[in-house]
């Protein structure tokens, strides 16, 4: 047993050495509460209702030499859709709006990431929402990365895309102004 | 008809509050059926939540008066002709109908206060939130208030259909009785 232990520690201390150094791997501070995923909607056409998915959880990979191989992953609970108004929330779990109980889930898989410049980048990825799957275009501003104050490494990025409620077959009539949620997410990755 | 309950008769106030308290009971049922259905820009969007809600209420404290005059004014025991599983079945339907609708609105108010906001009637008065911010209590509350509601409607649909068969079949005075006869 011990021979094994020290056998199979050899064998990954090799491995370490032998492999080449990888993108490093995030996982987003959703325990610590520095992320959050919002949404924004027009009401009316007057003005804007906001709310947020208060429960969600996800990585993301991000080597600065290749930032074109980073992937993010992110998993939503639709239900923990919080919008500030428990008889709002109730309509937007239910079948008008997000069926909570037949899709208890949401995911975001990134396919690409591009690197503008300047902080800037485009992550592209499909979206399954509502047992419908799209790609999606999200905005990325890079909002900084270094040591945390408790001996972690952290890195943080925020994110803004746009959605049609129809493309997903959300089809309750909320008015002209009310046909696309924004979405915002900010994340802040704890490096793994 | 005399005011009171006696040893043979319901008295006035007991049938209207009988009455009173059915009709409202299908006319909250259809409300709520119906507004929930409604799209955001019908105008009773809003008029037909604050109806439901302020009914709901006047209903819940016509029920607690009803109970109080209950035991003001006992009803008149059950026909001697009923066999002992008429008379059983029809006591636990009562109380049992009672409790639905006190359960029933309490799961209401408990999804309208989910969120700690109060509970509005007409307009004229609120009830604070006394329970909230247990997770998804709204929906919770919402599942309790449809599945309350389907067995309360089932069980009065029994409780009429048996006040029939005693009208028709065994050709007693259980109905006209409701009726203050």
């Amino acid at each position: 047993m011990r021979l094994y232990q020290r056998l199979s520690t050899t064998l990954l201390s090799t491995l370490f050495l032998v492999a080449p150094l990888q993108a490093a791997d995030y996982v987003i501070d959703t325990k610590g509460a520095h992320a959050s995923i919002n949404f924004r909607i027009q009401h009316l056409g007057y003005s804007w209702l906001i709310g947020r998915f208060n429960k969600f959880s996800g990585h993301f990979s991000y080597d600065e030499d290749n930032p074109a191989a980073t992937k993010v992953t992110i998993e939503i609970n639709t239900g923990s859709i919080d919008s500030n108004h428990a008889e709002r929330d109730k309509h937007l779990r239910g079948k008008d709006f997000l069926e909570v109980k037949r899709y208890p889930k949401a995911t975001f898989i990134s396919s690409s990431f591009e690197e503008l410049g300047n902080g800037k980048a485009v992550l592209k990825g499909d979206l399954a929402l509502l047992g419908i799957t799209k790609p999606i275009t999200i905005d990325v501003q890079h909002t900084g990365h270094g040591r945390d104050p408790w001996g972690g490494y952290r890195r943080g990025f925020s994110g803004m895309t746009k959605i049609k409620l129809k493309d997903f077959g959300i089809i309750f009539e909320l008015g002209a102004a009310s046909q696309e949620v924004m979405l915002e997410l900010i994340v802040e990755g704890i490096r793994q | 008809m005399q005011i009171r309950n006696d040893q043979q008769r319901y008295g006035l106030i007991a049938v209207l509050l009988h009455w009173l308290v059915a009709l409202m009971v299908v006319a909250m049922f259809t409300l709520g059926h119906w507004m929930t259905s409604l799209t955001y820009y019908d105008p009773w969007y809003h008029q037909g939540p604050f109806l439901h809600k302020g009914a709901g209420v006047l209903l819940f404290l016509t029920v607690l008066f009803r109970l109080a005059w209950r035991s003001l004014s006992p009803p008149p025991p059950p026909l001697a002709s009923h066999s002992p599983f008429e008379k059983m079945a029809g006591h636990l339907t009562h109380w049992l109908l009672y409790l639905l609708l006190i359960m029933i609105m309490l799961s209401g108010y408990l999804i309208s206060t989910a969120d700690g906001r109060p509970l509005e009637v007409f307009g004229l008065f609120e009830i604070s939130a006394l329970i909230y911010g247990f997770e998804e209590q709204e929906d919770m509350a919402g599942d309790t208030h449809l599945v309350l509601t389907y067995s309360l409607l089932g069980l009065a649909g029994l409780h009429a259909l048996a006040a029939l068969k005693h009208h028709f079949f065994d050709k007693d005075r259980t109905l006209l009785r409701m009726l203050g006869r």
